[in-house]
């Protein structure tokens, strides 16, 4: 029987299809101003398999499909790493809005989690505001911090402080690219210092969005002191979570 | 329909059409969060009823106590010592500071990070919404955190009367010393203000009324470490809540008579949840009428609180008053012993905070604490820290939640508490 696992994050829905002990189909698309609309769209032909949702929006989706088992991002990405790398022990996420560190225990069970508190700071919203400020898309804004000789320190942790804060260095005269680099490494100096809160031991995995973005990914490593290891659909492991979770609802009922 | 209180409101010179947004606010508020509740007791009706006339009934009685020469003194803090109060025969009542309200008048006053309680103390005395405070004849400050402390100096100008009482930040033989001094200075503030003397007999009474009404909330707590749970968690923070406002005799009547009804269904096996569902004891800053935000989710997350270690609850019930003293003197020193175990945050050091919590972590068979941290509380926020390591390295899942009265954050509270009781459930 074919599970479904959907991840209803704050920037993109997140589905993964799984059946017979593999992945059929991992598909990402955006959240949109109308996340339900896409959901149904999502689900189309469906309505049949097992449905387990994550992600902040899965309270409302769980309105909607109350058929849907509804478990956290936490359990959701723990249960997706795990399948992935299983011998993992912790996992860094960091997603549109939310970042977070989990620590597992020997049998895969979260331990110990710590996330963000309700700014965005630290997550990919704020480095999506940055690239604005300084004036780059998405791509440009992670090759330009990788071409810059040195970063330039931002002291703001505050989304909005820091975009003050962005456009008071420019009119410095302040090197884009270092202040692009400054962006990322405040968000490696931040996510690390949360993850402290958990007590990671390695072997570490870096999920969710961000963890596509190859300048954090290094600079993260780099403030962790610890290796990152990079799974190869980092968006997708909540959704997978989910997916397994379904698949194994048989056993809880 | 109930009796029309408007021209006793007005008489109090509340703002009656905020008065009437405030309790449009309140009572759907009080219905959505408890009466929708599975399986309560029969006996929380008389608190439903209690806080249905919250601003009605009981302020009537106040009101009506004050017309036979009786004296109401308002208070923000479980320091103010009510077996004084009542000793000369004073009525001592809590005043509001659990919601946000006209935090924009507040804000002319105090700094915007300034804690939720002590803003929304200020916006309800600024919008004059409260009528407690208003029938109060006299406010008792108190010098315990930093913010409270400076507020007085501006709140004086806001009240009929400000009396402020210094407290001690460390227990040693000079910080006992000036709890006794300030508490026998109290005690001659009340005799002045109520014409009344503290004799043996007086004290030696308002010792007994305070005793049976802690006595019944440790028999509460005790009926709370059954599994199934017999009482919802919000049940029993709404009675810790009406320990600071209802009238001590028939409130601690109500308590027993709740009680009562819990020992049958504990007997009986019988609870609000089933046995085996996450228990949690919430620890950490008091939470006054109507801050149910983080109780709410906690339990619609799947767990069950039964403990709360804050101010509101055992922090503010814990220990009795030794009442053998034979002279004014020695009932004061019974008196300062007793206040002097409150384990605030204020006192450095405070190990007994962190003891008392793993003891009631164990007394209550809880799974996990969630410690609550009202943004801006310094004290509370940083023994958060510590109170986190302490509990988990001795084995007990511990959640630290820092928030404000805000609703903006409920989404990402209710992603960590969810994932908290997924954590537990293992």
């Amino acid at each position: 029987m074919l599970s479904v696992g959907i991840d209803i994050g704050s920037r993109a829905i997140k589905r993964v299809l799984y059946e017979d002990g593999v992945v059929r189909e991992r598909h990402v698309e955006d959240s949109s101003s109308q996340p339900l609309e896409v959901c149904r769209r999502l689900l189309q032909g469906l309505e049949t398999a097992r449905l387990v949702a994550t992600g902040y929006g899965r309270h409302l989706f769980k309105e909607y499909w109350p058929q849907a088992e509804v478990i956290t991002e936490i359990k959701a990405v723990a249960l997706g790493a795990r399948a992935l790398v299983p011998e993992c022990q912790g996992i860094i996420d960091i997603g549109g809005q939310d970042s977070k560190a989990i620590a597992l225990d020997g049998a895969g069970r979260v331990q110990k989690f710590v996330m963000n508190d309700r700014c965005a700071a630290g997550t990919g919203q704020f480095l999506e505001m940055m690239a604005t400020a300084l004036g780059y898309g998405r791509e440009d804004f992670v090759a330009a911090a990788e071409r810059a000789p040195r970063a330039e320190k931002l002291s703001s942790m505050c989304s909005v402080f820091a975009q003050t804060e962005v456009v008071s260095l420019i009119a410095r005269g302040a090197s884009r690219e270092e202040m692009a680099l400054g962006v990322h490494q405040s968000i490696a100096n931040r996510t690390a210092a949360l993850a402290g809160g958990a007590s990671l031991r390695p072997p570490l995995l870096f999920t969710g969005g961000c963890a596509q973005n190859r300048c954090l990914r290094t600079l993260l490593a780099e403030a962790l002191k610890q290796p990152l290891l990079l799974p190869e659909h980092p968006q997708t492991v909540a959704a997978l979570g989910c997916a397994l979770y379904a698949e194994r609802a048989k056993e809880r009922s | 329909m109930a009796t029309d209180y408007r021209p006793m409101w007005a008489e109090l010179g509340l703002d009656l059409d905020a008065h009437d947004a405030l309790l449009g606010v309140l009572g759907p508020l009080y219905a959505q969060t408890f009466m929708s509740q599975p399986n309560r007791p029969q006996a929380m009706g008389y608190f439903d009823f209690v806080m249905s006339e919250v601003h009605g009934l009981r302020i009537k009685e106040l009101l009506d106590a004050k017309a036979a020469g009786r004296k109401v003194v308002g208070a923000f803090c479980t320091f103010v010592p009510e077996e004084l109060v009542l000793a000369l025969d004073g009525i001592l009542v809590g005043l509001c500071a659990g919601a946000e309200f006209a935090t924009e008048e507040a804000e002319k006053f105090l700094p915007r990070n300034t804690c939720s309680l002590i803003k929304g103390a200020f916006g309800f005395a600024l919008a004059r919404v409260c009528p407690y405070l208003s029938a109060s004849d006299v406010v008792v400050g108190e010098n315990t955190c930093d913010g409270k402390k400076k507020s007085y100096e501006i709140f004086k100008d806001l009240v009929n009367q400000l009396y402020v009482m210094d407290i001690p930040q460390m227990k040693g033989p000079a910080g006992r010393d000036l709890l006794r001094a300030e508490f026998v200075k109290f005690g001659a503030y009340l005799e002045e203000l109520t014409g009344k003397t503290l004799t043996v007999e007086a004290i030696k009474s308002g010792i007994a009324l305070v005793n049976a009404k802690r006595a019944a909330m440790h028999r509460l707590s005790r009926l709370r470490a059954a599994d199934p749970a017999p009482i919802s968690g919000l049940d029993g923070l709404l009675m810790n809540q009406i320990f600071f406002y209802d009238d001590p005799v028939r409130f601690t009547a109500s308590v027993n008579a709740l009680c009562d009804e819990l020992e049958g269904r504990i007997a009986n096996n019988q609870g609000v949840a089933k046995k085996g569902t996450p228990r949690i004891l919430v620890s950490g800053c008091p939470m006054a009428v109507p801050n149910w935000k983080l109780p709410s989710i906690i339990e619609q997350a799947g767990a069950i609180i039964v403990g709360e270690e804050s101010c509101v609850g055992e922090r503010g019930t814990q220990a009795l008053t030794a009442a053998e003293g034979e002279s004014v003197d020695e009932l004061m020193d019974a008196l300062v012993d007793r206040y002097l175990k409150i384990d605030c945050a204020i006192f450095t050091p405070n190990q007994s905070r962190y003891e008392h919590i793993v003891e009631l972590a164990k007394r209550l068979q809880v799974d996990g604490v969630i410690h609550y941290g009202l943004l801006f509380c310094a004290p509370y926020q940083i023994e958060a820290g510590p109170v986190e390591q302490k509990l988990e390295a001795a084995g007990i899942p511990t959640l630290r939640v820092d928030t404000d009265y805000g609703q903006e954050d409920v989404g990402q509270i209710r992603t960590r508490v969810e994932a908290f009781v997924e954590r537990l459930q293992g």
